[in-house]
């Protein structure tokens, strides 16, 4: 459950930033190859909001999807776990996308 | 003008809501501690292993095995929830050792190693290994700052382990195949297992090894050896 710790990092970045500032909106990108469960986040943000300025902020979680090319044939393809397998059969392959894990914004009101 | 956010306003007491931008790395302060360990750790030629894998794999008996092998120029960092267990095992193999508790955490981050590493003080031109919590999900997204990783996992946990954990089997340099004197009693097929990693990771290495009767053991010691931050040194013997 390392979304706990991920999810208080996020929770520390805002507060270091805004001070006592009470946020809204929080817009975070996680994607879709980042190993971190969105619902997970969310779930741990009540917890870790709770009695700071974070407290019933929204959370906006935008989930890239993953993209690769590969090394050998140059063709890029949608990827949609780690598998790294191009469609001609290397797995010598860059993940372009979809490894983001970002506080965007925030929304202070 | 508002300080936070850069508004016209005085305070933030303004009716309107507005966006202050961060475009931050949530990993990043973690990432800074590991870049500052990283640089700590190349001034004093010390290679640090990040050596992680499910519970049960073995870690602690490679581990005290490699100390007998080698004897001094090694110290070790012990992950663990709870208990002290791992940390006196090491210690009676004869390496300097500390423990990390992390409690309720399932996996060490960069400020830990670098409390434990305070703490070590390992000498310089030395090996210092990091057992992670065992865990094959949560240690793979943090960097401590190591300069290689390492994850080992047994012929008793099944074949598909790298495709059911691509994160921590993409992040490592090498994988041990450890428990190999058990093969003939499991079912696990090691060229499935290495096709499957070649999926995840194009470039890890594998080495097949049993901790406890000794097979691959001169491997591994060969690959620590010549390894780029230690072959120069001539330490390890």
């Amino acid at each position: 459950m390392h979304e706990l710790s991920v999810t208080q990092s996020i929770a520390d970045a805002i507060v270091a930033k805004l001070g006592d500032t009470k946020v809204s909106v929080v817009s975070l990108e996680i994607g879709r190859l980042s190993g971190v469960v969105p619902e997970s986040v969310r779930f741990c943000f009540d917890v870790v909001a709770e009695g700071t300025i974070l407290q019933g902020a929204r959370l906006d979680i935008a989930q890239p999807p993953g993209r690769a090319r590969c090394r050998d044939c140059s063709t890029a393809f949608d990827l949609d776990d780690l598998i790294l397998l191009c469609p001609c059969g290397s797995a010598n392959v860059e993940v372009l996308s979809g490894m983001e894990l970002k506080i965007k914004s925030v929304e202070v009101a | 003008m508002c300080a936070t956010c850069g508004c016209g306003t005085e305070e933030h007491s303004h009716s309107h809501s507005h966006t202050v931008t961060m475009e931050q790395d949530v990993l990043a302060k973690n990432d800074h501690l590991a870049a500052h360990n990283r640089e700590w750790l190349a001034e004093r030629g010390i290679l640090a292993v990040n050596v992680m894998s499910s519970p049960g794999a073995g870690k602690t008996t490679l581990l005290e095995r490699t100390v007998h092998e080698l004897g001094t120029s090694l110290a070790v960092v012990e992950g663990d929830q709870e208990t002290r267990l791992d940390a006196d095992r090491i210690r009676a193999a004869g390496a300097p050792v500390v423990q990390l508790n992390t409690g309720a955490g399932c996996h060490l981050d960069a400020g830990m190693l670098r409390r434990a590493l305070d703490e070590l003080d390992p000498a310089p031109h030395s090996v210092v290994f990091v057992e992670n919590v065992g865990n094959l999900v949560c240690p793979a997204l943090f960097d401590l700052g190591e300069g290689a990783r390492v994850v080992l996992m047994s012929v008793t946990e099944g074949a598909g382990k790298p495709l059911k954990y691509p994160h921590m089997f993409a992040s490592t340099d090498l994988v041990l195949l450890n428990k190999l004197d058990l093969l003939p009693y499991v079912d696990f097929d090691v060229a499935e297992f290495t096709e499957d990693l070649g999926k995840v990771n194009h470039s890890a290495e594998v080495l097949g090894l049993s901790a406890t009767r000794g097979d691959g053991i001169p491997e591994w010691l060969d690959w620590l050896r010549t390894h780029p931050s230690m072959a120069k040194t001539g330490v390890l013997r």
